[in-house]
């Protein structure tokens, strides 16, 4: 399993680059990981990480599109605005969660 | 373990780069054969992959307004039920086989066609209804689902898939 150096913490990772240890993300790791592809984040994208981070806890796995729009309360659409062409795997590494796995 | 000494980063641009187009004929009407071409849009849209589903003979069903509400699945004449092929046509098998088959969907968490088809055009999947269909039921863009963009012909459908996989349903 690599391990990546973000922000002089030492950080595992997967071979694609997304965090595979919960615990080792913050807020700050979220916003050096968002700046990495190109994103700044707005009030409205910290309102779906921290939905991602919270469901991951009680469900175990990663939310995918449309849980965030039923039970997150995000509309796809808007997820598409905030995290352009692949949201559902965007997201995720933002908020140092692994890819959802979910078909829908 | 290996140490990287600069930051792996996932690589999210390859689809919107390479411009992947991806196109979904939905020619079946049955409840059961909707979901193929929508779970399959709703996965490409996500990858980033520009994706069209066009409408066509039975699929007609699937963004008609009156009837994309009431799909049903019927056991009759599919073995992949592994039911006695005989009792499948009795009265009410078709009701409970759909009823049925909802659940098991709806279980999943995965939405109905309608709000399925909401989602896609949310997620920015394009919707086409076929010209020749239309014209054989009698049916006018007011029939149809608002999301649908237009009523194409074949020819149109050519065009607009130039490059683009097709995936025939």
């Amino acid at each position: 399993m690599p391990v990546t150096t973000i922000n002089n913490r030492e950080i595992h990772v997967n071979d694609e680059g997304f965090l595979t240890e919960y615990d080792e993300w913050d807020e700050d790791l979220a916003k050096v990981l968002a700046q990495n592809i190109g994103i700044d984040l707005t009030d409205e994208h910290w309102k779906v990480i921290r939905f991602l981070r919270d469901d991951f806890k009680t469900q175990g796995e990663t939310p995918t599109t449309r849980r965030v729009q039923t039970a997150g309360g995000v509309p796809t659409k808007e997820q598409f605005e905030l995290f352009p062409k692949k949201p559902a795997k965007k997201m995720a590494y933002i908020a140092g969660l692994p890819k959802p796995h979910g078909c829908v | 373990m290996t140490i990287t000494e600069t930051m792996l980063v996932p690589n999210f641009e390859d689809e919107a780069e390479t411009g992947r187009k991806i196109a979904i004929i939905c020619s079946k009407g049955n409840l059961d054969m909707a979901y193929p071409g929508l779970i399959l849009a709703n996965a490409a849209l996500g990858e980033g992959v520009e994706t069209h589903l066009f409408f066509t003979f039975w699929g007609f069903d699937m963004i008609t307004k009156s009837r994309m509400h009431d799909l049903k699945f019927t056991p009759v004449g599919n073995t992949a039920t592994h039911m006695p092929m005989g009792i499948t046509p009795f009265p009410g098998v078709t009701g409970m086989a759909t009823h049925q088959l909802k659940k098991s969907i709806a279980d999943l968490g995965v939405p109905e066609v309608p709000e399925f088809l909401e989602q896609i055009v949310g997620a920015g999947g394009h919707l086409w209804a076929c010209r020749l269909s239309a014209d054989m039921n009698h049916l006018t863009d007011a029939d149809l689902y608002e999301g649908v963009e237009g009523i194409i012909s074949a020819s149109d459908f050519i065009e607009k898939t130039a490059g683009a996989q097709l995936l025939f349903i």
